[in-house]
């Protein structure tokens, strides 16, 4: 559909109450995400949201367009099947870690194999937070709460490197306490033909709050969050005094820039066609606590799945729809008389 | 060459029932399926059971490598494979050790001799060779050097030893096609076709095959050729059909009958999978099939895909059913049509893969969790799965609920002559999408409540897409009407009621159940699924020996045949013969309070027709007794 359409922020919105807890990041990406349709200039009619099951999944109740609350973990397989049946809709898929992590990894690492033209946003708070506080796929090492009384043993995954192992095409984080960010990377997954995953750290204020207060908190943003720029250097802090290379192994490393030769310096390409440096570049930081890069890690062309689905159909349709009484007839027949 | 003089027929029978049994890599399945072809366009009434284990290829030789196709001919109406094999080709020892059991006493025994050497003899347990100690005493017994004569008519035309051997089933197809006097032009036909490019096999099958008629001849085997006159079918046109491609031709059926594009989303599973291969090639259907990673991925999808606007399915076997259970209680809630199949398979558990049961009804209408009905129909013969693909579908599409559909691991491999229905006067499926907003809101905008439901209790099917119709629906309680999330608890009882009702209601649209009881009997079988098939032979057949049973058909298990509790009620004695450990028959106890008494099989096999008749003459003779 190539007509704009006008809207404002308010048709993006239900008139159902919003019941995440106070304080919730829940609260401003979706304020950023009802900022950001209007700017699409799409129909409400077109659009759909499809979640899983958590306080993330909640989030279709709020959008004023079509939308599922299925079931924990399957999101992405049910809005795959309707990114098939109608690729001319636009489907975004809103889940936490532990939905599209824990339960759903297989789906989302399928759907992101694939590259169906979905949207799909991880909302990442470290926690389950609807069942009152069990660690979750994403929780570090040692962390204790409910179910880990002792400290979780257990490895986190990081979402973006799971996502780029799993042949993602598009991969982006952003947070809760920049709205303009999020706002645009929720715009660059839209633009993206085939799958998006874009990561939010989200503060769960209930059960784990302050997860990210060391990279997202505004005092630290500077020093902490490496924004990531296609085509330019990766530096960052307050004078851009530290910068990312990549070694001789492949690892990416942050350096201080007057320390080596600033040509040394990565320029970011999102485009890559190999996703290796991407996957270095997610792993610079083991967690919120380490300097942590935030933005586009990779946006490559890729062939979509439902297109090429689609064209198969088309293909075989061109040479002649079928005719159901030629298909049973299609194996040899006698005459009865 | 020789003249071939015309066979000395031994005589003509109204029926043979014939086993092709070998090891997995003997080709016995095409050997089977050729051989049931030609008797196909010969004009003869068929029945065909495939048995193959569930590995790919087991050990050579061994017992678990047998892989075995019956078939039944007949000149009359049937509804079985039959019961015992008047002959069994066993084309090495294995096959003969597990199969000879099942041979009809005086059967006739065509063994290809040269597979029977030691090794052989030892992987399938025996001491002695069979051929020589005097056990196949009573048996008509013709050892034929298969594998010796195939290789020699194949060595002129430069085919390998090793190549020539493959085509040795060709030639004991060649020895059974003269013995039942079977035309031999469709095979040779079929064999340039199916191997066209590939000239060397096409020479070796087509030696092997004529090697194997010639042999009937030349060793005197005349005796033995019988044949069987073509069954008075209706008229029409009429074709070889198993379960899983009458199923899929059923879906796309319904897709047209519907106008709604077909969406399959499945993941495969023995006995299911050849559903989707079948859709995977009619793309010019405009189907999307979807392989997906799993099977909640797969009933996911499909749910999907109704959400918008598709004719949506998913197709599994039992363990699968499992795995989607969750979802299809979303799909409940969320009032979408789906077709759930399900090729029933032995379980628990992995089970018997690639054997027939009839164990998943309990799970059908209540493998769930929470309170959440769905239809539940069932086919009960090959072709048959046509039709209840087109009935399975209807009820989905309009009732805008998910439906069970039963079929069973015998139907889907096993084929029948099927007359080809007039496409044109198949009755059309209405659908019709919500296109208008249905509520007002307190500032007099017309706003669209999906849960506001029409006489038939059915909720508008609004999908996306269309003009201001934006809703959501999701897995939490919905407010009755505004669909709106609502935990209150005078709402969830009332939408529990509706759930409930508006499936029951479906029985005022469906088929009463179906009898055959011409004499007013006080004995009724009371079958489902493909039982249907064994129970119609036994009792018609008891009705010839002037005993009196009636046959209770129910196509439809939940809801039930609007009529089904009358019915059951007119009988002295109600039998329930079926392949599992007694599921219709509890429902039918608990519906009905009908004191209805069990017959079980779990053996991985349907009933043979004289089982059922057993069970026909002690029931009677109790009830007269």
């Amino acid at each position: 559909m190539t007509d704009i359409t006008i809207t404002t922020k308010k048709d993006w919105a239900t008139d159902q109450e919003v019941r995440w807890c106070p304080g919730c990041g829940d609260y401003s990406i979706l304020t950023a995400m009802q900022l950001m349709m209007p700017e699409l200039g799409v129909r409400r009619e077109d659009t759909v949201f499809i979640s899983g099951i958590g306080c993330a999944a909640r989030f279709p109740y709020y959008m004023n367009t079509y939308g599922m609350h299925s079931i924990h973990g399957r999101a992405p397989a049910f809005a795959t099947g309707l990114a098939m049946a109608r690729p001319e809709l636009d489907v975004w898929v809103v889940g936490g870690d532990g939905d599209m992590l824990s339960i759903g990894g297989n789906h989302l690492i399928h759907a992101l194999r694939r590259n169906i033209n979905i949207n799909i946003l991880l909302f990442n708070n470290m926690i389950y937070g609807l069942t009152k506080g069990q660690y979750s796929p994403t929780s570090e090492l040692g962390k204790v709460t409910k179910s880990s009384p002792m400290g979780s043993v257990a490895e986190p995954f990081n979402a973006v490197s799971v996502a780029l192992g799993a042949e993602a095409s598009f991969v982006a984080r952003t947070h809760d306490m920049d709205r303009k960010h999020m706002q645009e990377m929720f715009r660059r997954a839209y633009d993206h033909p085939g799958a998006s995953l874009v990561e939010v750290y989200q503060n769960c204020n209930v059960f784990n709050d302050g997860a990210f207060d060391a990279v997202s908190k505004r005092a630290n943003r500077d020093a902490m969050l490496i924004n990531l720029v296609h085509g330019e250097q990766i530096r960052f802090g307050a004078d851009h005094e530290r910068g990312v290379v990549v070694d001789a192994t492949g690892e990416a490393k942050i350096v201080n820039v007057a320390d080596v030769d600033e040509g040394s310096l990565l320029v970011h390409d999102e485009t890559r066609p190999n996703p290796a440096v991407a996957f270095a570049l997610s792993r610079l930081a083991s967690g919120p606590s380490e300097p942590t890069p935030v933005g586009v890690f990779r946006a490559a062309k890729r062939q979509e799945y439902g297109s090429a689905a689609g064209a198969q159909v088309a293909d075989a349709r061109a040479a002649g729809a079928g005719d159901l009484a030629a298909l049973l007839r299609s194996n040899p027949t006698w005459e009865v008389t | 060459m020789t003249d071939i003089a015309e066979p000395q027929v031994g005589g003509e029978v109204e029926k043979v029932v014939i086993r092709f049994a070998g090891d997995s890599g003997d080709g016995m399945q095409l050997t089977g399926d050729r051989f049931t072809s030609a008797s196909a366009l010969f004009g003869n009434e068929f029945s065909t059971l495939p048995e193959f284990p569930a590995e790919i290829r087991a050990p050579a030789g061994t017992l678990a490598g047998v892989s075995a196709f019956q078939v039944q001919i007949s000149s009359e109406e049937i509804s079985t494979p039959g019961d015992e094999p008047t002959v069994l080709v066993a084309m090495n020892p294995a096959a003969l050790k597990s199969d000879l059991s099942r041979l009809a006493a005086a059967g006739t025994l065509i063994v290809n001799e040269d597979a029977f050497e030691e090794r052989n003899l030892e992987k399938a347990g025996y001491l002695e060779n069979p051929l020589e100690d005097g056990s196949l005493t009573g048996f008509t017994v013709i050892p034929v050097p298969m594998t010796r004569l195939t290789r020699e008519v194949c060595e002129p035309l430069g085919v390998k030893p090793r190549v020539a051997e493959r085509s040795k089933n060709f030639f004991a197809l060649g020895l059974v096609s003269w013995m039942y006097t079977r035309p031999t032009e469709p095979t040779i036909e079929w064999i340039n076709q199916k191997f066209s490019g590939q000239e060397a096999v096409i020479a070796a099958n087509t030696a092997a095959f004529n090697a194997g008629h010639a042999f009937g001849e030349t060793a005197e085997l005349g005796s033995l050729v019988v044949s069987i006159r073509p069954a008075e079918l209706d008229p029409g046109t009429y074709t070889n059909i198993n379960g899983n491609t009458a199923l899929s031709w059923g879906l796309i059926a319904a897709s047209q009958l519907s106008g709604l594009p077909l969406f399959l989303g499945s993941y495969p599973i023995t006995p299911a999978s050849d559903i989707l291969h079948e859709l995977s090639k009619r793309n010019e259907f405009g189907i999307r099939t979807f392989q997906a990673e799993d099977e909640i991925a797969a009933v996911s999808s499909a749910i999907g895909a109704a959400y918008g606007g598709h004719l949506a399915v998913t197709t599994t076997s039992g363990p699968g059913v499992a795995l989607k259970g969750e979802a299809i209680g979303l799909a409940v809630s969320l009032e979408l049509p789906l077709i759930v199949v399900d090729v029933q398979r032995g379980g628990p558990s992995t089970g018997l893969p690639t054997k027939t049961e009839a164990s998943d009804l309990m799970m059908a209408l209540y493998g769930r969790h929470g309170e959440s009905p769905m239809p539940v129909v069932s086919a009960h013969s090959p072709s048959q799965c046509f039709d209840a693909a087109i009935e399975a579908a209807r009820i989905a599409l309009t009732y805008k609920t998910p439906v069970m559909l039963l079929t069973d691991g015998y139907l889907a491999n096993s084929s029948e002559p099927w007359k080809l229905p007039d496409v044109d006067a198949l009755e059309p499926i209405t659908v019709e999408f919500a296109t208008e907003t249905n509520q007002v809101n307190e500032d007099g905008e017309g706003v669209f409540w999906p849960y506001i439901r029409d006489e038939k209790l059915t909720r508008p099917w609004a999908v996306p897409g269309t003009d201001g119709l934006m809703h959501r629906i999701g897995g939490l309680e919905k407010a009755d009407g505004s669909g709106n999330v609502s935990y209150d608890p005078g709402n969830h009882g009332r939408m529990t009621d509706l759930r409930q009702q508006r499936i029951e209601l479906i029985a005022e649209d469906m088929p009463l159940t179906s009898v055959d009881d011409p004499d007013g009997a006080k004995l009724a079988l009371v079958t489902w699924g493909s039982t249907w098939g064994a129970v119609r032979s036994a009792v018609r057949r008891a009705r010839e020996d002037g005993l009196s049973a009636a046959h209770v058909h129910v196509t439809h298990l939940h809801p039930f045949h609007r009529d089904l509790g009358e019915v059951l009620a007119r009988y002295d004695r109600v039998v329930v013969p079926e392949l599992n450990m007694g599921q219709l028959v509890k429902l039918l106890r608990a519906e009905f309070l009908v004191d209805a008494q069990s017959v079980n099989k779990v053996m991985g096999q349907p009933f043979t027709a004289a089982e059922i008749e057993d069970i026909i003459r002690r029931e009677l003779a109790e009830l007269e007794g």
